[in-house]
């Protein structure tokens, strides 16, 4: 079995390093060919890890020994449990996926470059091989059994993403958004180190099974320095980690400028995969988090505000992938929600629900953006289910499963996370509770909008023929067409789990599946009480459509057709109405350009200042130039000493002789 | 048969600088046999530890000789797990930078190539001298040949340069000098450093040693505010010169307050403690900040320099395991990164003239492999786990939060500067669109290029990835030493 915890992350890089080096030697067919073998390989151990995991047997051992230092021994090692295998499979069945879309999706890549760029030739093969070595990252991050190796996941999914927003390297925006995205994510990984730091100070260890032996003494400990409550601390840290990674308010910034990336990537790293990193690892720290109501409370207002000022924002988004983005944003918040109310197994199983269909809508969104030849924006689409029929079906089922509608994945998932949230006692999570209602009908509204908008109506791509587009708009409307099957295959195969995902709540959350891996203290009864009113899926479904969460999400569906099919007209009238408010939201609150302006302005004014008034003028001025300018009027003094003159030479001595001739006559 | 170890670290390559000049004009000799010095002169420090005793916290392959017996001055040589590694790192570095001049430099080889071999010879006198006079004179002599590759394979402002680095440096060793006769006056006639390790000494000459020593290290390390000259010698340095300036001069100071500094004055150096960690966190943030809005890559990359030197001597003033082996990792680390990234500036200053960001842009479309090994090199420099860079940052700030909490969290701020300057650099370099038509005629890397980055790419990538050998060698000594600086000298 060990080999087979070996083979899962390490074929996938296998595959990177064979794709990446030897790219031009295997051609584009071998480097696909490759790459997806090594992350089918992996995803069908993980299959059979998962049934292992299933009869019972979980794994934690030691791979090597990385570190030793000051009674800190640093170990890279596996922990195989039941938390950890779903992760796996999800990672390596949403990357098989993308995988096999990125064939359909990269196959004219070279279009994307500049002529005679030498980074467009292989360009093909390089891609393949960044998303099989996030697939090895990822792996991990979920497979660690200790900080050190969950850090290295963490800033090496992190450095794929940022080569992977910045794949098309000549794009301006593609350039200023994955250094936004490091950035950002680093001032998270500041908080993420800080908590590891402190747990290493306190424990003495950083392996997981130490650390969460400990938690009972740690949380009775007060930071000597600061004086604050460590255990507190600790999470705080490591949760701003998780804002950074999960992209939560206000470190959330990153994620929609992402969107420049290649629209696989935005499927499989920034909707279903390395965002969730944030909930996992929490989850993954639920011993520790569930010993601080402080940080719960943190944790849960935080998630709040996420999901509902982000879901705002998709509202007046026009590009289709930003409405994705922002969606992605907003549910993520309401994972965060779920970890503050001490729902660490609901969050996991939103987690999971909302990779298939969060993956869905944005490969779907991909096969659009294909059909429409790299057209964005959904004001120059419209009435494309006519051309799109699997595209629009399956998008149609993420949707569905996005805004929590009975039986799709997402309702069971969202609907557990509301109740979740209803029944916790910790602080703030009255106001979580009100955010996520009203999420839930913005969530039923912009996701129906973007259906509308581009499925249905109007088909507004035929005026784009008068604009003479270019390169094909000279000849008559283009009429776009449904993707090949390397695309449409994987939108199919995703879209069961997307539907039929949610069934599984019953054993995952109220079964004992989860066993050990999550830890919920006694003080916080919000599952249990779930636990005591869940009636099976049926009941569930049967008692979901009397509840205010579904009617919110219907309500906000039906909005939706109201007004981009009924009467179209009225979104602009609204908009020019509401004034400031649409233009708040659509400067999405000035969160850029605030950032824009004191963080990075400000740091460079600051740097500026120090460099020329402090290195500059005052230790190189005055400092050292004044010394050798000190040295050198010196020595232009002491020069004129030196005449030459035999007289004042002479003249000088007599005046000392007398000098010195006073002093001895004196001294009695 | 290991006695002779260090002598050989020492003179095969000094003795070798003088076959190189001896080749004298005939260039192509001249750097086969300087690259054959290289080599002999790695191979014969490669014992130092393969043969070395990791229980032993003292010095090994000791060699003792009389030098001048009037004064009691030895040609005494010995190294433990703290310098040792060093003269591997020096030795491995020379031939690195013998590699990278093979076909930039066609002005005086042979004296060129030579004087980095001299120098590769005093550098490790200097780690492996155990007498304090012949420690000061290795430690001044290497001053020479520096001062030459500046000032004579410089570039426009080198005379400039080159004075300000002399005189700076000759500054803070003069004041050492004092440090030392008073050492061995009061140590009743001893040049041996061990010797001195254990002697008594009040508070107020500790405290006035460990000042007298610290304006010496601190101008080579170099530490803030003293740290002006190294971003005009880097510029005006010729590429190895800045490679060797970067990976190995740098690591002079900061191993002169290990052997000095804290073991002879240790009562002082608690004292004088917060004022260190102050010090060292001002490099870390004000030059962060400083190194952000550069425009040269030269000088950018020297301030990053010294930005991540004050981790180093962070990690040495908190006076805790893991913060003085993190330092020490960090120093070793950086001479992979330091160098890496100055030879990639090189490789693109030789094709363009230009160290200016602004006369770049879209290198990536023309140079793809060389833009890969410098995303290895820019990410090391920000500290990216699995390469050599996470490894004594991280160390470090642990040190640093267990020491206290501040100081941890003020050393994490380099996780976001060390980012932002490095990668904004990359992407104004690299990233974009081609910016102009010389950046459009750029050859991608050669053979000779690739060598060398693809050795000092996979040492940062096996030290990242399994440090362990690293600091396994230094466990005993770092212990002895913070157990010996914990004891009262007064």
């Amino acid at each position: 079995m060990k080999m087979l915890y070996l083979i899962v992350p390490f074929a996938p890089l296998l595959g990177a390093i064979i794709a990446g080096f030897f790219g031009r030697a295997i051609g584009r067919v071998g480097a696909h060919v490759v790459t997806i073998l090594g992350v089918t390989i992996s995803f069908l151990a993980s299959l059979v890890i998962l049934q292992d995991v299933m009869a019972g047997n979980t794994f934690n051992g030691d791979l090597y020994t990385w570190l030793e230092s000051g009674g800190l021994s640093l170990k890279i090692g596996f922990l195989i449990d039941q938390l950890t295998v779903v992760m796996m499979v999800v990672v390596t069945f949403v990357s098989l996926m993308v995988h096999i879309y990125t064939i359909g999706y990269m196959a004219h890549d070279e279009d994307n470059w500049p002529a005679g760029s030498l980074a467009g030739t292989n360009s093909y093969q390089r891609f393949f091989a960044y998303i099989s070595l996030f697939t090895f990252s990822m792996l991990m991050l979920v497979m660690s059994n200790n900080f050190v190796q969950l850090f290295f996941g963490w800033e090496a999914v992190g450095l794929v993403s940022y080569l992977l927003i910045g794949f098309w390297s000549n794009r301006p925006t593609a350039i200023y958004a994955n250094l936004k995205a490091f950035l950002v994510n680093r001032v998270g990984d500041f908080g993420f180190l800080l908590g590891i730091g402190l747990i290493a100070a306190y424990a003495g260890s950083l392996d997981y099974a130490t650390v969460f032996g400990m938690s009972k003494e740690l949380a009775t400990i007060t930071e000597s320095v600061t004086g604050w409550p460590l255990i507190t601390a600790i999470c705080i840290g490591l949760f701003i980690g998780a804002m950074g990674k999960s992209a939560q308010f206000p470190l959330h910034v990153w994620l929609p400028d992402s969107m420049e990336g290649p629209t696989p990537i935005s499927a499989l790293i920034h909707a279903a995969t390395m965002v969730t990193a944030g909930i996992f690892m929490v989850a993954r720290m639920s011993p520790l988090f569930e010993l601080s109501d402080t940080a719960l409370s943190f944790v849960i207002v935080i998630g709040a505000i996420t999901t509902l000022f982000m879901a705002l924002i998709a509202i007046v988004q026009t590009d289709i992938k930003r409405v994705v983005a922002y969606s992605t944003l907003s549910q993520l918040g309401y994972m965060t929600m779920a970890l503050g109310a001490s729902a660490y197994s609901v969050a996991i199983f939103h987690l999971m629900t909302h990779a298939f269909f969060k993956a869905v809508l944005f490969l779907g969104a991909g096969s659009v953006i294909i059909a429409m030849h790299h057209e964005q924006d959904m004001r120059k689409m419209g009435g494309l289910r006519k051309y799109l029929p699997i595209t629009y079906a399956t998008m149609l089922i993420g949707a569905i499963a996005n805004a929590g509608l009975p039986p799709f994945a997402g309702f069971f998932s969202k609907d557990s996370i509301i109740m979740a949230v209803q029944a916790s006692q910790i602080p703030g999570a009255t106001f979580a509770y009100v955010c996520a209602l009203a999420a839930v009908f913005i969530g039923g509204l912009y996701s129906f909008r973007l259906i509308f908008f581009t499925f249905h109506g109007k088909e507004r791509f035929r005026e784009q023929a008068h604009d003479a587009h270019h390169g094909h708009g000279h000849h008559g409307v283009h009429v776009p067409h449904e993707s090949p099957k390397v695309v449409t295959v994987p939108l199919i195969l995703l879209s069961i789990p997307a539907i039929a995902s949610g069934w599984l709540i019953g054993s995952f959350l109220y079964g004992s599946w989860f066993g050990d891996a999550i830890y919920i203290s006694a003080t916080h009864a919000g599952m249990a009480q779930l636990q005591a009113a869940f009636t099976g899926v049926f009941g569930m479904l049967a008692h979901g459509v009397v509840t205010l969460p579904f009617w919110l999400a219907l309500a906000g569906a039906v909005t939706a057709w109201f007004l981009y099919i009924k009467r179209p007209d009225l979104p602009a009238v609204i908009k020019r109405k509401s004034g400031v408010l649409a233009t708040i939201l659509e400067e999405k609150y000035g969160f850029d350009k605030f950032n824009d302006w004191f963080f990075a302005g400000g740091a460079r004014g600051l740097g500026r200042g120090l460099w020329k008034a402090g290195d500059q003028m005052l230790i190189d001025g005055v400092a050292v130039n004044g010394t050798a300018r000190l040295v050198g009027w010196f020595s232009s003094v002491v020069r004129l000493i030196q005449s030459g003159h035999i007289y004042q030479y002479a003249f000088s001595m007599i005046i000392g002789v007398f000098v010195l001739l006073t002093l001895w006559l004196n001294r009695a | 048969m290991s006695s002779y170890l260090l002598s050989l670290a020492i003179w095969v390559p000094i003795m070798g600088a003088l076959m190189v000049f001896a080749a004298g004009s005939n260039k192509n000799l001249a750097r086969w046999t300087a690259l054959g010095v290289a080599l002999a002169g790695f191979i014969v420090t490669v014992p130092l530890y393969l043969g070395f005793d990791m229980s032993e916290a003292g010095m090994q392959f000791v060699e003792q000789r009389a030098w001048i017996p009037r004064f009691n001055i030895e040609y005494l040589l010995g190294v433990d797990g703290i310098s040792m590694l060093f003269l591997l790192l020096n030795s491995f570095i020379t031939i690195i930078v013998v590699i990278a001049g093979w076909q930039v430099i066609e002005d005086k080889v042979a004296q060129y190539l030579g004087a980095f071999l001299i120098m590769s010879g005093l550098m490790n006198g200097i780690f492996s001298a155990l007498d304090a006079v012949l420690f000061y004179v290795f430690f001044e002599a290497s001053l020479i040949p520096m001062y030459i590759i500046i000032g004579v394979w410089g570039g426009h402002n080198r005379v400039y340069a080159a004075f300000k680095f002399f005189l700076y440096t000759l500054l803070g060793s003069l004041l050492m000098l004092i440090a030392l006769i008073y050492l061995f006056l009061s140590s009743g006639g001893s040049f041996n450093l061990l010797e001195w390790h254990q002697l008594r000494i009040d508070m107020t000459p500790q405290i006035l040693i460990f000042l007298a020593f610290l304006v010496a290290f601190a101008v080579k390390v170099p530490m803030w505010p003293v740290h002006t000259w190294l971003p005009d010698a880097h510029v005006e340095a010729p590429t190895g010169g800045s490679v060797v300036l970067a990976a190995i001069m740098l690591k002079l100071g900061a191993y002169g307050f290990l052997r000095f500094s804290l073991p002879i004055a240790p009562d002082a150096s608690h004292y004088l403690a917060p004022m260190m960690i102050a010090l060292s966190l001002i490099a870390v943030i004000y030059i962060g900040f400083v190194a952000l809005v550069q425009t040269d890559m030269k000088k950018l990359i020297a301030y990053s320099s010294i930005s991540h030197m004050g981790f180093v001597t962070l990690g040495f003033f908190i006076f805790n395991q893991i913060g003085v082996e993190g330092a020490l990792v960090q120093m070793i680390s950086h001479g992979f990164i330091s160098a890496a990234m100055f030879l990639c500036v090189g490789v693109m200053y030789d094709r363009m003239h230009s160290r200016n960001i602004a006369d770049y842009g879209g290198v990536v479309n023309t140079m793809p492999k060389f833009a890969a090994f410098f995303m290895l090199f820019a990410m090391a420099n920000a500290g990216l786990p699995a390469t050599s860079g996470f490894v004594g940052e991280f160390m470090v700030i642990l040190g640093a939060i267990k020491f206290n909490f501040w100081v941890g969290f003020a050393a994490a701020t380099t996780l976001i500067l060390g980012a932002a300057y490095t990668l904004w650099m990359y992407k104004r370099v690299i990233f974009g669109e081609v910016a102009n038509s010389h950046v459009a005629e750029l050859a991608d890397i050669n053979s000779r290029e690739f060598l060398f980055l693809a050795l000092l790419a996979f040492c940062v990538l096996a030290m990242g990835i399994y440090p362990y050998p690293f600091t396994e060698v230094m466990h005993a000594s770092v212990d002895n030493l913070l157990k010996h600086v914990a004891v009262s000298k007064l």
